[in-house]
Formats: structure tokens, sequence, C-alpha cells
């Protein structure tokens, strides 16, 4: 399995889940997995959004327990 | 029990005077020694580099002597820390002493980053330092007009921040008679004008209304100086006469010299405030990894849960808190209106339209920092 980096951003109104994605890509290797727990299920939608606009990798998204789990991959 | 805080700014000296107050009698005795190292002998308050960014402050308003603000009984010692030595249970300061305690916080902080974006320095006006918040202010009142640009970096400190300043520069040119020959555009890292869901609701409309245009999804990747052009991660760009920037911020060096956390950020339990791994060290402020508000009262609420726990440790044995996410911010809307956020791990934000009275509390705050930083409010 690649490295995977875990942002746990439950309850996280502010920054909020994608703002802490976006620090955490800057800050990743490429190749890297980035998963991310909120508990906003916007954020189901926004950051897939904004993995697209970036052409970054978008792997999947499951919910567990009203705990969204949002996997991307730095791809670039 | 010797107990040491590293840094000065407000969570250290939130922590230290609540512990200085709650410990008085242990302190007189000699159970327990308090110690706080800093970088400065003098303590700044950081949210009036807004206001004096745009000549609503003035420098010497920032400032305190640092021994002015502690209590009796801390001992205060000018003398950075060059390394932390956990496993020994001390650190070494620049002076080159070396300090033992059974109890840590870190409350080291966080600094503007602005070369994480190649040109962003180099051609942007900032204002998160008295430098260059005085830097700014000059560059504004020579502004005659054009398009001004409002776009950051992710984190930065006080996330209320790039709707204040953008909001205050409508008032700025307003009141100097030449907002129409000047085009606020304010652009922003997500797919909204702000973070907070029920402040976006509230500020897109509000910009719409004052003429302030926005574009969202917009992460900064690069600054064309020599074009004027400012070109985004996600493909787009737009031009500027005048580029006002909020860097993207990174805990201090020392934290990443001494490999205590990436980019300065230490690892953090979000209720008990432990660096992770470390049952006798505390980190608040900027310096945690949390994913919550680098603001400062966020690390005053943290100062308050960490200073009963620490005093509940030298008497009970024990910590008897947990911290809940609790973060309250001012939003100034203009020069004369303004609303606050408060919210926690659990409970979003519900702020209300701004207001004068607001507005003057704030103003008054600004004041009254000072008593906040001394543990009285």
């Amino acid at each position: 399995m690649a490295n995977r980096r875990l942002i746990d951003a439950r309850g996280s109104f502010c920054p909020g889940p994608l703002m802490e994605l976006i620090a955490a890509v800057k800050m990743a290797e490429i190749g890297e997995e980035i998963e991310v727990l909120s508990s906003d299920k916007g954020s189901a939608n926004d950051i897939p959004e904004w993995i697209r606009k970036v052409k970054h990798e978008h792997i999947g998204t499951e919910e567990k327990e009203g705990v969204w789990h949002i996997l991307v991959k730095k791809t670039h | 029990m010797r107990i040491l805080i590293v840094g000065g700014g407000m969570g250290g000296t939130i922590l230290a005077n609540n512990l200085g107050r709650r410990l008085t009698s242990e302190l007189r005795s000699g159970k327990v020694r308090l110690t706080m190292l800093s970088a400065s002998d003098r303590h700044m308050y950081q949210p009036g580099l807004l206001y004096l960014a745009v000549g609503r402050m003035t420098p010497d308003e920032l400032y305190r002597d640092q021994a002015s603000l502690l209590e009796p009984g801390i001992d205060f010692q000018v003398d950075p820390v060059e390394e932390f030595r956990l496993d020994k249970s001390e650190v070494k300061t620049k002076s080159g002493k070396t300090y033992g305690y059974d109890i840590l916080a870190i409350a080291t902080g966080s600094r503007p980053s602005p070369e994480d974006i190649p040109g962003l320095a180099e051609n942007s006006e900032q204002f998160y330092t008295e430098e260059s918040a005085v830097k700014m202010f000059k560059r504004l009142q020579q502004f005659q007009g054009g398009k001004v640009v409002i776009a950051m970096g992710v984190p930065h400190k006080c996330p209320m921040a790039p709707l204040e300043i953008v909001f205050m520069l409508h008032d700025y040119f307003k009141d100097r008679g030449i907002r129409d020959k000047v085009k606020l555009h304010y652009t922003y890292p997500i797919g909204r004008v702000h973070t907070l869901e029920n402040v976006a609701k509230w500020a897109a409309p509000e910009m719409d209304r004052l003429g302030i245009s926005y574009e969202t999804l917009f992460n900064v990747k690069e600054i064309d100086g020599a074009r004027r052009i400012i070109k985004s991660e996600e493909g787009s760009e737009t031009d500027y006469d005048l580029l006002i920037s909020i860097p993207a911020h990174r805990g201090m060096e020392v934290i990443e010299k001494n490999k205590l956390g990436q980019r300065g950020w230490i690892p953090t339990h979000r209720h008990t405030l432990h660096m992770e791994g470390r049952e006798n060290v505390y980190v608040l402020g900027d310096t945690t990894n949390l994913p919550i508000s680098k603001a400062g009262s966020t690390a005053h609420f943290e100062a308050e849960v960490i200073g009963e726990n620490i005093a509940a440790i030298v008497r009970l044995g024990m910590p008897v808190r947990e911290y809940d996410g609790k973060v309250f911010c001012f939003i100034e809307a203009g020069k004369d209106r303004a609303t606050y956020a408060m919210f926690d791990y659990q409970n979003p934000p519900q702020p209300k339209p701004p207001t004068r009275a607001v507005h003057w509390f704030k103003l008054a705050y600004n004041k009254l920092y000072w008593a906040s930083a001394r543990g009285l409010l």
C-alpha cells in the first residue's frame, strides 16, 4: 500500500475539511494518498469537486457511522 | 514541580497567568516553579495589524512589555529555545542554558510564509508583520485606482482576515473618494467565499451589494509580477494592479528543526491537548496541528483548559477537563459594523447580521486584550 496520510477533520468548521486537505496536498509527496475524515456530508461533494479541478485523483468516498472517509491521491 | 512554558504570545501568556493565579500558594512555597521562555521582551497584539494596514491603528498601540503582563511569581526569561530534548524532559536555549521540566507547554505560534508561492513575497502587500502592514498602508495611500485583488495561501492565521480586509478596503477607498476608480476582486480557495457556510451565506450577498467581485476555488500557484498576473492551481488567471495577499503560514522554525511536526505543526490530541505520545507535553495556539482556526481565541480557550488541568495535576494528580474545540472570532464587516462567529467541534456558528454595537465592542476588545492576556477577561 502507498504511504497514506490521515487528516482527521471531524468537527472542523473552520478552516474546514477541504482547507485542511488543500494544506495537506501541498505537504504531501507525489503519489501519496491522503484520507480525509469529515463529519460534514458536504465534504463528500466539495472535496471530489476540487480534486477534479486540480487534476489529482479521487480514489473513493465511504460513509461509516456519520463520518465521511474521502481518499485522494496526489498525482503531480 | 517544574512547569515550563515556551512562547510568550497570547496562548503562553494566558496560560502562565492562569497558573500564576491558580497556584499562588504553591509558587510562594516553592512547591511549584513556573518559567516562561520567550524570544522577545515585547508582546504584540497581532489582530491590530489589520487596522494598522488601513491606517486605523499605529504601531505603538500594538505592543506592551511582556514582563508587565505577567503575574508575580512567574520566572520570565528572554531566551528562545533552540533544542527540545523531550526524552530528557529538558530544553536548551540560545544562551546555552538548559531548563528541565516536569510539565512542558509549547506555544511558539506561527509565521507567515509568503516564500511558499513563487512571486508572492515580492509582488504583494501583506499585513502579518508590523513592517509589512506599514508598507501596505503606505502603498494604499499612494494608490489612485485600478484593480485590487485579495488572494491567499493555506493554511493562514485568522480565517476571518480575508473577509475583513476586503470589507475594510471597500470603506477605505470609499472614504478617500476613489471607490469608483477601484475594482475590488476577492479570491478564495474553496467553493464559496468563506469556509464557514453560514458566514459565506452572509458575505457573498454583502459583496454583491458593495460591488466586490469574487472568484472561488482559486488557490494561488504563482505570481507573474512582470505581467501582473496571478495563476491558480485550478488553471485560471486574474490580473491585478495591486495584490493584497494573506500568505500561507507555517509553525516556527525551531519546531521544524527539532522534528516535532511537519511544517512546524505539532501533532496534538484534540481533547487533552497533549502532544501525541507525550503525556507531559501540552501544545496550544497556532502550534497545534488541530483542524481549528489559528486564532487568538483558540489559544485563549486552550490555555484555560490546560491551566486548569496543570493546576489539577499539581493538586489532585490528574487532569480534570477536556477541550471542546471552542473558538470565537469577531468579523469586521467594514469600518463601522461587525459580527462574530462562535463554534466548537460539535456546533457550527450561527452568525448574526453585522451591527455597529459589535464593531464598537471589537474596538473595545482591542484595548481589553491586555486584560485578556493578563488572564483577567
